[in-house]
């Protein structure tokens, strides 16, 4: 891989991935927010105001732990767990809100939508909107409303309003529909947060840069602890936000070996899954292309995973281009599988994660007992787990019963 | 010549502007769309818009999104509605325009789509969400195969998207509206007739208007500066209602076509009409 060019390119593309496919009510605000962006990326005000939250309010730098006990367990590479569990809120998703709220304030925008699977992203914009005093909508599928119930409860004591979306599969995907929808009518006042490193230019750039913090600071504490840098980088892929923001700032380092793991649902082969780079083909969805689950005519497929951030057909381009390179490499785990990582986790570190997050413990269960105990592995520890009690709650109450 | 230019240029002589219908095709069912088109030409409109139902319609309001899950139930797929196009065609020279989403067009190969679209009859497409900057890469084929590529414009386009468009365009452009804003540009207090007429001069190409339009009342105010409008939910909503029993829905179609297409005339023929 040519790791000098500078990506995306001018248009947003990442080889033959991304791009800008919106209709054109969005172009407009498209374009403006991309203008907003480019004079804020290099402002060191912005960069001030950004850091003094991060810090001060999100409580960074997140610590990268050695889970020792893991490591023993395991009886291979030495596990370093990057704690963004430990960020405000519980998970990596406020290092981007935080972010874009900042923005959408500069751009004189008074209302801010996002959409959300699993809550986290959701419980993250509604909190930046109380700390900057704006008003918050969060659309979510009936289906997630129904098993994240803990994070409706947190958005709406927040003050957001959470708009159920009741269209299509009640997922994601279709929340991602419904806020795009609302984008389009309330373009003018309205500033919608991404949370992932999907959609159309300059979102996957965007979200990425903001996410980076997570890699940029795992970087130098590894070299810090260690005084090398790790042999391999596990995070878990949905859209892939926490997983760029861990990757990027190593992907010039090429003793670094990066895995993302996808969600295996009940298995790739035997039904109904969402590992998109695994099992997918290139296609358009959400304003960029990219590798997408869908069936022989081009619709979109439905998609099953435990973990409602990671349930969706879609992936950022950037891991497409990744993927296609060669520097990263794309793995999935299934839901038994992440159960497992989730149970062994929280017993042995005494760290409870979100299901999305065991997906990526999973992997290392099984990677890292064949790697020598002189390498090192950093796992994304991204989300913490509480918003899944109930989830786990009935699996177990449905194995006892069997 | 191409068959929109063609209808343009023909219904320009009679100082009418052309009725645009939209819809659903494979709502209720392929078989029924066939009927639904020759039924829409006969009671007076002028082309029609052949929507191809997508499983993600993140444009489109609730009507349409509701008749993509009809369509998608009734089993239709893009090969299918080539076929419909096709099946037109042996009776209807009537102007077709396939409207839809990209992924299905990309996923069924794009130079291959250019040419079977062709080949069954069709004249145009327009791409939802495919904005002049990524269209290189189908434009290419739908010039080669000779379809007109229409694009949409809304209230809220720059100056510079409106001469980026006349770049790309051929047919007509599509006007369309954005929910819940007036037809008011953010850079300057233009009009919608001051919008079309910009649109019009810069991209030599006819201005179709589509606003939700569904009254003869709200026809005959596009007449006043557009050159085509644009009617979709409201068919959509006709069919949704009468989907399940044909002949009635044909009946309904043909009143309120009938409705549209008398208040097509442009203001000059309105008052020779009146001083006859």
């Amino acid at each position: 891989m040519d790791t000098k060019t500078l990506l995306p390119d001018q248009m947003g593309h990442y080889g033959v991935f991304g791009g800008r496919y919106v209709s054109e009510t969005l172009m407009p605000a498209i374009l403006q927010l991309e203008e907003a962006y480019k004079e804020i990326k290099d402002d060191p005000k912005f960069h001030e105001e950004l850091n003094y939250y991060l810090k001060e309010y999100v409580g960074r730098p997140t610590p990268l732990y050695f889970a020792q006990r893991m490591t023993e367990k395991l009886g291979g590479a030495k596990i370093y767990l990057k704690r963004e569990d430990l960020a405000h809120t519980g998970a990596h998703k406020i290092n981007n809100t935080i972010g874009q709220a900042i923005l959408a304030a500069r751009m004189g925008k008074k209302r801010i939508i996002a959409e959300t699977g699993a809550g986290q992203h959701g419980v993250a914009t509604a909190t930046v909107a109380a700390l900057l005093n704006m008003e918050c909508e969060i659309f979510m599928g009936s289906e997630d409303t129904k098993r994240q119930s803990l994070n409706v409860l947190r958005m709406k004591l927040l003050g957001a309003r959470v708009r159920e979306v009741t269209q299509g599969t009640q997922t994601l995907k279709d929340a991602m529909n419904e806020a795009m929808r609302d984008w389009i009518t309330n373009v003018r006042d309205t500033f919608y947060i991404i949370g992932s490193v999907a959609g159309p230019h300059p979102y996957p750039m965007m979200v990425r840069d903001f996410q980076s913090v997570i890699g940029k600071e795992a970087r130098e504490q590894i070299l810090e602890k260690e005084n090398s840098l790790p042999d391999l980088l596990i995070a878990c892929v949905g859209g892939g936000s926490n997983a760029m923001g861990l990757f990027y700032p190593f992907l010039k380092d090429e003793g670094v070996k990066i895995t993302g793991v996808e969600a295996a649902g009940v298995g790739v082969d035997k039904g109904l899954h969402a590992a998109t780079i695994s099992a997918g083909s290139v296609g358009v969805l959400h304003g960029s292309k990219t590798y997408l689950l869908q069936d022989d005519d081009g619709q979109i497929k439905g998609t099953h995973s435990i973990a409602a951030g990671l349930d969706y057909p879609g992936v950022g381009p950037e891991h497409s281009f990744l993927n296609d390179s060669g520097r990263v490499n794309y793995t999935n785990v299934t839901d038994g599988e992440a159960l497992e990582g989730f149970k062994f986790i929280s017993e042995v570190e005494g760290i409870i994660p979100a299901l999305e997050t065991s997906h990526a413990v999973a992997y290392a269960m099984k990677i890292a007992p064949t790697m020598s105990k002189d390498s090192t592995m950093i796992i994304c520890l991204s989300g913490r787990g509480d918003k899944d009690i109930n989830t786990i709650a009935e699996l177990m109450e449905s194995e006892a019963s069997q | 010549m191409n068959r929109i230019t063609n209808k343009f240029n023909e219904l320009n002589e009679k100082n009418r502007i052309a009725l645009v219908t939209y819809i659903t095709a494979g709502d209720p069912s392929l078989e029924v769309s066939e009927d639904i088109v020759l039924q829409l030409e006969e009671s007076g409109a002028d082309i029609i818009e052949l929507g191809v139902p997508f499983s993600d319609p993140m444009a489109d309001g609730p009507a349409i999104q509701l008749a993509s899950e009809r369509a998608l139930e009734s089993g239709t797929t893009l090969r299918g509605v080539l076929n419909t196009v096709k099946n037109i065609r042996k009776t209807s020279q009537v102007p077709i325009i396939l409207f839809g989403y990209y992924n299905p067009f990309f996923h069924y190969g794009l130079e291959k789509l250019a040419k079977d679209a062709a080949e069954a009859g069709a004249d145009g497409i327009l791409v939802v969400d495919l904005p002049p900057e990524e269209a290189p890469e189908f434009k290419v084929h739908t010039d080669k195969a000779g379809l007109n590529l229409v694009f949409l414009l809304a209230p809220t386009s720059t100056t510079e998207r409106v001469e980026l468009i006349a770049d790309n365009a051929s047919g007509f452009v599509y006007l369309v509206s954005v929910t819940g804003v007036t037809g008011v540009r953010p850079d300057m207090n233009y009009s919608l007739d001051d919008l079309a007429n910009q649109i019009k001069r810069t991209t030599g190409l006819p201005v179709g208007v589509g606003f939700g339009v569904s009254s003869p009342e709200q026809v005959e105010e596009i007449a006043e500066y557009g050159d085509a409008v644009i009617v979709g939910s409201a068919i959509v909503r006709i069919i949704e209602q009468h989907g399940s029993n044909k002949d009635i829905l044909l009946k309904e179609l043909s009143g309120f076509i009938g409705g549209l297409s008398g208040a097509c005339n442009k203001p000059e023929l309105r008052q020779k009409e009146k001083a006859k």
